[in-house]
């Protein structure tokens, strides 16, 4: 009884400790969403509300083409994304993921959702990364399925958005 | 022949406690080093790129090759019908599962990625024999688990024939299992100290006795801390008889290995490496593997037999010498080849010398990290912390007849 | 090269946006159903695109100029009508000359001279062989053979290690686990493991911790219709020592040389069908 006593009051902080974990990002939450640096340009290369929800599977998508077959377009790649969203620090050069300020990382710190595109990926844009080459037009993907599988989840949000 | 029982450890020594904390202990250390080694990459450890597999791996495919061969005892007794292998069938099966998950745990966590495990678990190439390893390994847990239930439920130990079903499987699948492991290295066609189908039935033999020293080994400290003597006289005798058998085996596959490659003029230089010119490892080899791994074992389990030899020592201290010194060669064998067969450098241009920036032609050196080390280390108390729960948790033990006191 | 390289910068931003927006234009007569919106969209953005990818100016001319003829599309899948390889030519080769070796470190991003030679990365080494009999002696190039029948990704239990359809031999990093497999498997000693955390990559080649990477062939030059690094390095040190193309283009220089010359393969025997042919050696 003295035992499975202490393991209640035990469990008890335990929780306690967890809810405390989870209030502490709450607390920054207080400031509500995080509004990311704009983009260069005067459009995202889709709407800005559909590539927060999907951007995650369109750059999977074109990672796989472009790494496997060779495909290079240019409307979801992550180097288009470093380009444009590139975001001046201090000294005027554009900031490295390193900065809470990276574009990347004001929404990703807030969700909490670790990528490690970064590892190996550069994250600002290098010297022949001037110019941001997206042609948008429709959802370009060479590889058939995966343009097929983007383009739906893309017309669904245009006909839900009544655009 | 009379019923078996099983018992739980309960009434726990200070050996036991010890031995559960000090485990309990390396393998926390060992996870440390693993932080340490993934914070700063495997620059901190001694490998490079002419050595990418050290000392976690030596330590690895140890582990996994004993898996295999700690099922010795559980085949012996439903596979060729030995029944007085039956009261350890358990142990053995327990033993096997632990080995390798001790082992498993030690490859996994040295990987570059090691938090990718999950693309390994949903991403094959079914030509890799490392992909088919994959799943003979998740295979032989479940096999096992299976096979432990036949023999552990009170309604299915009561039928015999899927005992035996169950045995067979796990049989055959071990083997597949060993030459699957000896294939990582025999598959290899451009490391001349790998290529040779030749190293599967070696790891096989291999698998067998360092498996059965695992389990005497563990049999004997449960011994203590049962304070009973959970095998017979015939029992220590028998498991002496198949040490011999399975030491001699593993030196018949080493001498044919060896011979087949200093037959073909291509090899001399590899193989002067390792017999004659390889420093550590041709000392690992010779000493630790031969010596001490092979040749002492087989020589005092002999004279333990013998009616001097009886005088001099019981059969179970010599069972228990020669197990830690088979143990002691099995990790110079995994080490002098897995190590040694990395070292030797590609003959990139048969005949000619090479030098480079990136050190062709030259021997590559190699020295084991703390770290590297800690982390194998985890791996075995790994393994041997599963046993010693499981042992207090389920019955897997035999009772046995209390020592006078 | 793991990344979505774009290569609009410099050729799809001139001609293709143009094109491409006058073919949207086309389309979007035809009416306004919810398709064509999501058309109308894209080219509301594509028309301010075409002037924003213009502006640098530059792009138009380097297009013009660096296309060789088996440029493909940005949008088209590698095909195994091509078969991409070298042709080195060890007497041309200069002992003592790391030309290449250089190119290749400053195009890719890894460090030369390399401080730890035995831990850092070397995609491309220059390697001397000597005949101990006689001691004559030799220098050439040694990197990733982009073998046909690659060991190393045979034995890749993920299949980040493999082969493009035409040829090029890639680590795709995002699925290697760091097992190290591969380089225990490949008979040129011809990859690297990455033993320390990167900075500052390259944005055209992604690199990091963990990860066994290797010569590229300058996949991203190669499909933008370029030559790799060392070649072009080689040629301008006027040493042309090394040659690039398509093996499977019978027109193609390499693919002449090839059949014309003898030429040699670094362990022919083991049957994994490299597509770097050696000449004189």
């Amino acid at each position: 009884m003295q035992r499975a006593f202490h393991i209640e009051r035990l469990m008890a902080a335990i929780a306690v400790a967890i809810a405390l974990l989870f209030t502490l990002p709450a607390g920054s939450a207080l400031a509500g969403p995080p509004t990311p640096a704009k983009g260069r340009g005067d459009k995202c290369v889709a709407p800005t509300e559909w590539m927060r929800k999907n951007h995650m599977s369109v750059l999977k998508h074109q990672r796989d083409d472009t790494v496997h077959e060779g495909i290079r377009t240019a409307q979801f790649s992550l180097k288009g994304c470093i380009d444009c969203h590139a975001v001046k620090g201090a000294d005027g050069k554009p900031v490295t993921v390193a900065d809470p300020k990276h574009f990347c990382r004001t929404c990703h710190d807030y969700t909490a959702v670790r990528v490690d595109c970064f590892d190996c990926h550069a994250s600002r844009p290098g010297e022949a990364g001037k110019s941001a080459g997206v042609i948008p037009e429709g959802v370009e993907h060479a590889n058939a399925a995966h343009a097929a599988a983007d383009r739906e989840t893309l017309d669904r949000y245009l006909k839900e958005a009544g655009r | 022949m009379a019923r078996i029982t099983f018992q739980k450890l309960d009434d726990h020594s200070p050996l036991f406690w010890g031995l559960l904390a000090l485990h309990a202990i390396v393998i926390a250390v060992g996870l440390g080093a693993v932080w340490y080694m993934e914070h700063h990459g495997h620059i901190v450890t001694g490998m490079n790129n002419a050595v990418v597999w050290g000392t976690p791996h030596v330590f690895a495919v140890f582990l996994i090759v004993a898996a295999s061969g700690a099922l010795n005892v559980a085949s012996i007794s439903s596979v060729f019908n030995r029944l007085a292998y039956k009261p350890f069938a358990r142990l053995s099966g327990l033993l096997a599962i632990a080995l390798l998950a001790g082992g498993l745990a030690v490859l996994v966590l040295d990987l570059g990625r090691p938090e990718r495990l999950t693309v390994a678990m949903t991403t094959y190439n079914f030509k890799s024999i490392f992909s088919w390893n994959i799943y003979l390994y998740t295979g032989f847990f479940a096999i096992v688990a299976v096979y432990l239930f036949t023999m552990m439920d009170r309604g299915a130990s009561k039928n015999p024939a899927l005992n035996k079903a169950a045995g067979w499987f796990a049989f055959v699948w071990r083997l597949a299992l060993t030459t699957g492991t000896g294939s990582i290295f025999g598959f290899l066609i451009a490391r001349e100290l790998y290529d040779s189908a030749l190293m599967a039935p070696l790891f096989i033999a291999a698998s067998f006795l360092y498996g059965l020293a695992f389990t005497v080994l563990v049999l004997f400290t449960m011994c203590r801390e049962t304070r009973q003597a959970l095998l017979s006289e015939e029992m220590v005798s028998s498991f002496r008889g198949l040490l011999v058998i399975f030491a001699l085996a593993v030196l018949y596959f080493t001498i044919v290995f060896h011979l087949t490659n200093l037959y073909a003029a291509e090899h001399w230089k590899a193989e002067m490496f390792i017999l004659r010119d390889g420093g550590i490892y041709t000392l690992l080899f010779w000493v630790g593997h031969i010596l001490v791994g092979l040749l002492m074992p087989t020589a005092i389990l002999l004279y333990a037999g013998t009616t001097s030899g009886k005088a001099m020592m019981s059969e179970r201290r010599a069972l228990t010498i020669a197990s830690v010194l088979a143990l002691i060669g099995g990790m110079s064998f995994m080490y002098s080849t897995i190590i040694g067969g990395q070292a030797y450098p590609l003959d990139l241009f048969p005949g000619k010398e090479v030098s480079s920036s990136f050190l062709d032609g030259q021997v590559s050196a190699y020295a084991p990290s703390l770290p590297e080390v800690l982390l194998g280390l985890a791996g075995v108390s790994i393994a041997m912390l599963i046993v010693g729960v499981a042992l207090k948790v389920m019955p897997f033990l035999p009772k046995g007849v209390e020592y006078d006191s | 090269m793991s990344c979505g390289d774009t290569k609009a910068g410099s050729c799809g931003g001139g001609c293709g946006c143009a094109s491409k927006a006058g073919a949207g234009e086309a389309l979007n007569l035809t009416g306004g159903s919810g398709v064509d919106a999501a058309r109308r969209f894209f080219l509301k953005s594509a028309s301010a695109f075409t002037t924003l990818a213009l502006a640098p100016g530059v792009t138009l001319m380097a297009f013009a100029e660096s296309t060789p003829a088996s440029a493909r599309p940005a949008d088209q899948p590698v095909s195994s009508k091509n078969r991409w390889g070298l042709l080195i030519d060890a007497g041309k080769c200069a002992d003592g000359c790391n030309d290449c070796v250089t190119a290749c470190s400053t195009e890719n991003g890894w460090a030369s001279p390399v401080k730890h030679p035995a831990t850092d990365a070397q995609w491309i080494r220059k390697l001397t062989v000597r005949d101990p009999k006689n001691g004559s002696s030799y220098s050439l190039p040694m990197m990733c053979q982009h073998c046909a029948e690659p060991p190393c990704v045979d034995v890749c239990p993920t299949g980040a290690s493999f082969k493009r359809a035409d040829g090029i031999v890639l680590v795709d990093r995002h699925i290697c686990i760091g097992c190290r497999y591969c380089m225990m498997a490949c008979p040129y000693k011809a990859r690297s493991f990455v033993h320390e955390p990167l900075h500052d990559q390259k944005e055209h080649a992604p690199r990091g911790k963990g990860c066994v990477e290797s010569c590229t062939m300058c996949v991203h030059r190669v499909d933008k219709g370029e030559t790799p690094a060392c070649v072009e390095a080689c040629a301008k040190a006027g040493h042309n020592a090394m040659i690039f193309g398509d093996l499977n283009d019978p027109s193609s220089e390499i693919a002449k040389r090839v059949a014309t010359y003898r030429t040699t393969r670094i362990r022919d025997d083991l049957g994994t069908d490299p597509g770097v042919y050696y000449q004189n050696i």
